[in-house]
């Protein structure tokens, strides 16, 4: 077959995938103020101005408390959702999953106006950082839930009809025997929902009120020439944190698959 | 009938429901009622920093009856075709090599670098393009060290390239270029390759058989990678604002302006169910021309 055309095909695609984020460190190390090539020298400034900015430390405190909550609160509903649709049967399963899955193809901008809507007008809430958290859990639950979904569907079943049969009760059989096997599959939906709701602007946008996020403080800055220097130093700090979160949660993907004793074949979806 | 209600609460479906319940109701909480909140909105009128409860089909025709809507609507339209057409064409190549050049162990390392620049600062890489196709840019500045642009080179001024329908489009292929390829990757694992063994021992050659078997069975991967691409790139909100410029506003841009700016909260309520409801039926259109495919795997 023409395998060895395909895979120069694939490694240029791979390159094209690529090559956006690797300008990022280039400029964000370059010693000048605007951002064109030639490059000028090696600098560290923009990082130590990075640092030194009162209103950006605020916005990744607001963004690390909205990331931490949203994804606990997506993974444990994504626990229960992954477990029900894997191993119960049930009428109207199909409308149900398509319902809570619905985010993942869903214009951001649509649950970003409609939950506006519902807090300003219908409940009539201030915005806040917890608005911007109830937004986050909808849009990564699905993630969450594709990823525990290939986790608990790996599951080997007799395992838990042994333990049942050997005196435990439903509950301890839960605790012990497939929890720990899911772990894995847990620890990386966590990841990947943080990762989702750290880089999420237009709900953000939306929800945040006058509070910052990381991404909603870049988009105010990239109207500004002389900031853009300190946003690719930021952006560089914001790439290499999101391939290290993606990293971890996929060595904890692939351990779940090994310890269930499946073939791993797939990705996060 | 005591008794029966408590086998059928230890029944599969009641454990199923049970477990289920508190992610369905937080997405009908949090998605579905909002959802109709819209649809609601779209039927009020605005007054003056307030919203008239009242039923009116005055933000729909106000909607329909405008040009700038409509040349809007056509160019989300079309620059979410664009990029469907361009990632769904680059990324059946890929999905091919996935599924059939590499050994199974290879698989899901080649999955996750596909996957990684996805799920990584959106609004950086959106950005990073403007770098790239910008006036004083990567691509300028680098024909430009080489001379092929300057006042001796080929051509005397650096590329415009921002600001256009064209760049907008190659952003946001670039964007949405794995969601493109797993549900492709996805519908070629599936494919039985004895199937494949069987053609070629019928004396089919090789680009026969992948016409006749291979790409049929692996339609409905096609199928779902187009809708995954278009639905949420007609509703893109950074690449127009940055990339276009603010001059080449879409769907999204023309929503926010009036739920924030200009606070016409039904207004923009009817430009998104507007919206919406041409992009379902584009969507129900296409899977309907797609139906014979779509049949085969049920």
């Amino acid at each position: 077959m023409k395998i060895p055309s395909l895979k120069i095909y694939a490694i240029a695609y791979l390159i094209f995938l690529y090559a956006p984020i690797f300008l990022l460190p280039l400029f964000a190390f370059n010693d000048g103020t605007i951002i064109a090539f030639p490059l000028k020298g090696f600098t560290t400034d923009w990082f130590a101005k990075m640092a030194e900015n009162d209103t950006l430390r605020h916005a990744l405190s607001n963004s690390l408390i909205i990331a931490l909550t949203s994804s606990a609160g997506a993974t444990i509903f994504a626990i229960f959702a992954a477990r029900a649709s894997t191993r119960y049967r049930f009428k109207g399963k199909g409308g149900i999953m398509g319902l809570i899955l619905l985010p993942m193809v869903l214009p951001d901008i649509l649950m970003g106006m409609s939950l506006l809507l519902v807090m300003l007008e219908v409940l009539k809430v201030n915005l806040s950082i917890a608005t911007v958290i109830l937004g986050h859990v909808i849009i990564s639950l699905p993630y969450a839930i594709a990823v525990l979904q290939t986790a608990f569907a790996t599951l080997d079943q007799s395992l838990e009809e042994a333990a049942v049969d050997l005196g435990e009760t439903r509950m301890s059989t839960f605790r012990l025997i497939v929890l720990p096997l899911v772990m894995p599959g847990i620890i990386s939906a966590f990841l990947i929902s943080f990762t989702i709701s750290l880089d999420e602007f237009i709900v953000a946008f939306f929800l945040a009120g006058n509070q910052p996020t990381l991404p909603t403080y870049i988009f105010s800055q990239l109207r500004f020439p002389s900031a853009i220097p300190v946003i690719m130093a930021l952006g560089t700090c914001l790439v290499a944190a999101s391939i290290l979160l993606l990293s971890v949660a996929e060595f904890f993907r692939r351990r779940g698959v090994k310890r269930t004793g499946a073939k791993d074949t797939g990705g996060f979806l | 009938m005591a008794g029966k209600g408590e086998s059928w609460l230890r029944s599969e479906s009641a454990q199923g429901y049970a477990l289920i319940s508190p992610s369905f109701l937080y997405a009908v909480l949090l998605l579905a009622a909002p959802l109709v909140t819209i649809l609601a909105y779209s039927f009020f009128q605005d007054g003056y920093l307030t919203v008239v409860h009242e039923f009116t089909l005055q933000n729909y025709i106000a909607t329909w009856t405008d040009p700038i809507f409509r040349v809007i609507l056509v160019r989300s339209l079309f620059v979410a075709g664009l990029v469907t057409l361009i990632t769904v064409a680059l990324a059946f190549p890929i999905a091919y090599y996935l599924s059939f050049g590499l050994a199974p162990n290879q698989k899901a390392r080649w999955i996750f670098l596909i996957t990684i620049p996805f799920w990584t600062s959106y609004l950086i890489r959106v950005f990073l393009w403007k770098v790239i196709l910008g006036y004083n840019g990567v691509i300028n500045s680098a024909l430009e060290s080489i001379g092929i642009i300057g006042p001796n080179g080929l051509i005397a001024d650096p590329l415009q390239m921002l600001n256009s329908v064209g760049a907008i489009a190659l952003t946001l292929a670039h964007a949405y270029a794995p969601f493109a390829i797993l549900p492709i990757f996805v519908s070629l694992e599936k494919i039985d390759r004895s199937l494949l063994e069987a053609g070629q021992d019928l004396g089919e050659s090789r680009w026969r058989t992948f016409l006749r078997v291979t790409l049929p069975l692996a339609m409905p991967g096609v199928v779902a990678a187009t809708l995954i691409v278009f639905i949420p790139t007609v509703g893109d909100y950074v690449t127009p604002e940055l990339i276009g410029g603010g001059k080449m506003p879409m769907v999204a841009n023309l929503i926010q302006a009036q739920m924030l700016p200009l606070d016409n909260r039904p207004m923009g309520s009817a430009i998104a169910v507007s919206s919406l409801l041409v992009v379902a039926a584009l969507s129900l259109v296409f899977l309907w021309l797609n139906r014979r495919f779509l049949k085969v795997g049920k």
